[in-house]
C-alpha cells in the first residue's frame, strides 16, 4: 500500500482503517475503505465535495461512528475494547485514552467564544491533561508564539480575523501533543487573502513535526508541498494514491484526470487554476 | 366617583402586602430557575426511561392551571401524603414548580443555540461529558436566556394574585377585603392595578437594559 515510502515497510501503522463503511440513512459516503497512516506521515486527501474525505477525518476523531469496519489507533480499537477475551463496546474511559492521541482542526474553527485566546488554548491542558495552570499558561504562550499570535492572548475570538482564529485553533489542538492531527478543510471558510498565513503555519508544523497529519484540502499546491502521500477519493472510495509527483504529474484514473483538469480550468475561481498548474502542466 | 381621601386612607394597607407578593415571586422564581435546568437536561437524556417520564410530567404541569396545582398542594398533600405546608411555602412551591416547566424550555432553547461545532471541539479536545456541559455548553447557553428569564420573573409577580386562593395575603385579596368594608371598590382595585404597573414596568425596562448590556458585554470585556 505504501510502497512509495520505504520506511513504512518496517513501521507499524499509527492508524488503520479496515473495511470502513459509513452510511447516513440510505446514502453511503464511504465504502469498505482501507487506509494506514504511519507515524509522522503527512497525508493529503483530495477529491470532489461529498467524496467522503471529511467523513474519514470525523470517524477517526470519534465524531461519527462507522456503520461497519474498524479503526485502530496504535493497536487499539476505537469503538471496541477487550474485556475477558472478548471485544465489547468501548466505554468513555477507553474512548478518552484513544482520543488523546488524535487532534483536529475544523473548517469553522470552533473556538470557544466565551473564553480568551489564552484560555481557549489552556482549557484542555488544565481540565483534561490536569497540567498546573502556570505551566499550561507557559505552554500556551509558546504555542501562540509559534502561530504568531502572542499579542492577542487576552482577546476574544470575535475580535480576530478568520485567519487568526484558525491559527488559534491550530495552537489549541497542537498544544495537546497528539500523535496524529486532522486538518479538515481548514482554509475553506477563509477569505482568499487569509489562506496563506494559515497554510504557512501548517507547513511550519509539518516541517519540524514527528506528528502524523491528515490534511483534507482543496489547495493543490499546498498538498503537493506538504504531503508524503496523496489520496484521491471519489464516491466513497480511494480511487488513486501515490506521491505528489505521481498523482499530479501522472494521474492514472480518468476520474482523477477530470478532477485535476477542473482545477486547471477552474473557471469559477482563477486562483485554483494556478494552485495546481505548476504540478499538473509539467 | 373617585374618593381621594379614601384612596389615601387604604393605600398604606395595600403597600403593606407588597413585600409578601415580591417575596413569593422572587422565591418562586429562584425555585423555578433551579428546577428548570435539571428538567431541561433530563428531557435531553439519551435514555428514554428518563426523558419520556420527565417530559410527560412537565407537559402535564404546564397544561393544567396553577390554581389547581395550588389546591393540590394545600388540600391534597396534607391528607394524602401527610405533608402540610404553610400557605406562603405552598405558594412558592406551586409557583416554582409550575414555572420550572416554562423555565426548562428557556434553558432548552439556550442549550440548542450552542452550535454543533462547540460540542465537536469539546470531543476533539477530549473533554468529558461533565466538563463539556459545565465549561463549554452552559456558560454559552445561559447568558442569552437572561432577558427571557427576567420576563418570567415579572410574569410570576403578576401571577401572585392566584396565591390568594390559598390564603397567601397578597395585593388583590387585600384590595377586595378593604373594598368590601366600605363598598368602594374602584379606589382599591385601581390602586392595585397601579401598584402592579409601577413595579412591573420598571422591571421590564430593567430587563431590556440588561439585554442591551449583554449584547455589548463582549466589547466591554476587551476594555478591561
Amino acid at each position: 500500500m505504501s510502497q512509495n515510502n520505504p520506511k513504512d515497510e518496517h513501521d507499524k501503522p499509527l492508524v488503520s482503517y479496515r473495511k470502513i463503511t459509513k452510511s447516513f440513512g440510505d446514502r453511503t459516503v464511504l465504502k469498505e475503505l482501507d487506509l494506514d497512516v504511519y507515524p509522522g506521515e503527512k497525508i493529503a486527501l483530495i477529491g470532489p465535495s461529498g467524496s467522503g474525505k471529511t467523513t474519514i477525518a470525523r470517524l477517526l476523531m470519534t465524531l461519527e461512528k462507522p456503520t461497519s469496519g474498524t479503526i485502530e489507533v496504535e493497536g487499539e480499537m476505537l469503538w471496541l475494547m477487550p474485556r475477558k477475551g472478548k471485544l465489547v463496546p468501548a466505554n468513555e474511559k477507553h474512548l478518552h485514552r484513544v482520543r488523546s492521541k488524535i487532534g483536529m482542526v475544523f473548517q469553522h474553527f470552533n473556538l470557544f467564544p466565551h473564553m480568551t485566546i489564552q484560555r481557549n488554548v489552556t482549557e484542555a491542558l488544565v481540565h483534561v491533561l490536569k497540567i498546573p495552570k502556570s505551566e499550561a499558561d507557559e505552554r500556551a504562550m509558546r504555542m501562540l508564539e509559534r502561530v504568531g499570535l502572542q499579542e492577542h492572548t487576552n482577546h476574544y475570538p470575535s475580535q480576530l480575523s478568520g485567519g487568526q482564529k484558525q491559527r488559534v485553533a491550530i495552537a489549541r489542538a497542537l498544544v495537546m501533543q497528539p500523535s496524529v492531527m486532522l486538518f479538515d478543510e481548514v482554509t475553506s471558510a477563509l477569505d482568499p487573502e487569509l489562506v496563506g498565513e494559515v497554510l504557512d503555519v501548517i507547513k511550519g508544523i509539518a516541517s519540524q513535526g514527528e506528528m502524523a497529519m491528515i490534511l483534507i484540502t482543496h489547495e493543490m499546491d499546498f498538498a503537493r508541498d506538504v504531503a508524503d502521500r496523496i489520496l484521491f477519493t471519489d464516491g466513497g472510495v480511494i480511487v488513486e494514491e501515490g506521491t505528489p509527483e505521481q498523482v499530479f504529474q501522472n494521474p492514472q484514473s480518468p476520474r482523477l484526470q477530470t478532477f485535476l483538469s477542473r482545477f486547471l480550468n477552474g473557471s469559477s475561481d482563477g486562483r485554483t487554476g494556478s494552485r495546481v498548474a505548476a504540478g499538473a502542466e509539467q | 366617583m373617585w374618593d381621594w381621601d379614601y384612596a389615601e386612607f387604604i393605600l398604606p394597607k395595600l403597600l403593606e402586602v407588597i413585600p409578601a407578593a415580591l417575596a413569593a415571586a422572587l422565591a418562586g422564581f429562584m425555585l423555578a430557575s433551579l428546577l428548570g435546568l435539571p428538567i431541561a437536561l433530563a428531557r435531553r437524556s439519551r435514555s428514554k426511561w428518563i426523558a419520556l417520564p420527565v417530559a410527560a410530567v412537565t407537559e402535564f404541569i404546564r397544561s393544567t392551571p396553577l390554581l389547581i396545582q395550588l389546591f393540590v398542594l394545600v388540600f391534597v398533600f396534607p391528607t394524602s401524603f401527610g405533608i402540610t405546608l404553610s400557605p406562603f411555602v405552598a405558594g412558592v412551591v406551586g409557583l416554582g414548580i409550575h414555572y420550572s416547566t416554562y423555565m426548562s424550555e428557556v434553558y432548552r432553547s439556550g442549550i440548542d443555540s450552542v452550535p454543533k461545532g462547540q460540542w465537536e471541539a469539546s470531543i476533539a479536545l477530549n473533554f468529558g461529558k461533565v466538563r463539556t456541559w459545565t465549561r463549554i455548553v452552559l456558560p454559552q447557553s445561559v447568558p442569552p436566556t437572561i432577558p427571557v428569564m427576567g420576563n418570567y420573573l415579572i410574569t410570576m409577580f403578576k401571577e401572585t394574585p392566584t396565591l390568594s386562593a390559598i390564603m397567601v395575603v397578597e395585593l388583590l385579596m387585600t384590595a377586595k377585603v378593604v373594598g368590601s368594608a366600605s363598598f368602594k371598590y374602584v379606589e382599591a382595585f385601581t390602586l392595585v392595578g397601579a401598584i402592579f404597573f409601577l413595579l412591573s414596568y420598571p422591571s421590564a425596562l430593567l430587563v431590556r437594559a440588561l439585554e442591551r448590556r449583554l449584547q455589548r458585554s463582549e466589547r466591554r470585556t476587551l476594555l478591561k
